[in-house]
């Protein structure tokens, strides 16, 4: 009915979030060392707004196809009345919360296996290269 | 069957991805992982299905399965759509700009 939009605000919440990460990393790039060829983890983020954004977007198409979100207001023909709307608020409170978290859970996967992937480089780098 | 076709779409997306990277401009990252992402959530959707219909949700009518499998084509196309407009916007090759100011 509307599960979509708990990632998609979820998905609003990374970008600003990945906004602020970025700007502090540019902040603070001249004072890192020149051996930190780690992924910034702004990039990262954006891993996850490209799945929660994607993902938001294609569900929405879907949506759309079913006749359950039209151009016109309220958008969701589930709001128009209240006994809908208590569906569709549970339907968000349950698949949608479980969507976003399934996907902040991949997410998660991803950052802990490309981490553990640069820690692994880092300790073949050479120790000269390592002191910079 | 949404759900099959993306998930077909997001592994041949990134097999592609695999094969071009690290030297591709073309951004195919993010179409994977918007593939993936759609797909995670028709998995989660699926699943809730499932548990309400049980065995009833793998025998669906064909008229049904059929309107999925053009769904799921379309949300395919949608989404190459989405990234053709991204990687034109972002322009990495330099193509458009080139196409733009050349001079005739």
């Amino acid at each position: 009915m509307a599960c979509f939009l708990v990632p998609a605000a979820e998905a609003v919440i990374t970008t600003i979030a990945a906004k602020v990460v970025k700007s502090k990393e540019k902040a603070a790039d001249g004072t890192q060392p020149e051996v930190s060829r780690k992924i910034p983890f702004s990039r990262k983020l954006k891993w996850l707004n490209n799945m929660l954004w994607g993902g938001s977007a294609l569900l929405a198409f879907e949506h759309v196809w079913h006749g359950e979100v039209v151009p016109w207001f309220p958008f969701l023909t589930a709001a128009e009345n209240s006994a809908d709307a208590a569906e569709m608020l549970h339907e968000m409170a349950t698949t949608g919360v479980v969507m976003a978290a399934l996907v902040t859970v991949v997410w998660l996967g991803m950052v802990a296996v490309s981490s553990a992937m640069e820690k692994k480089a880092y300790k073949t780098v050479p120790i000269e290269d390592q002191e910079g | 069957m949404t759900l099959l076709v993306t998930a077909l779409a997001a592994s041949i997306c990134t097999v592609i991805w695999y094969k071009t990277a690290p030297k591709s401009k073309m951004n195919l990252g993010s179409l994977c992982l918007m593939y993936w992402g759609a797909s995670l959530m028709w998995l989660v959707d699926a699943i809730f299905e499932y548990a309400e219909l049980k065995e009833a949700y793998f025998t669906p009518a064909p008229e049904e399965m059929l309107n999925d499998l053009f769904l799921g084509l379309s949300v395919v196309i949608l989404g190459l759509i989405i990234w053709l407009v991204i990687l034109l916007i972002r322009d990495p090759k330099g193509v458009v700009k080139a196409a733009i100011f050349k001079k005739n």
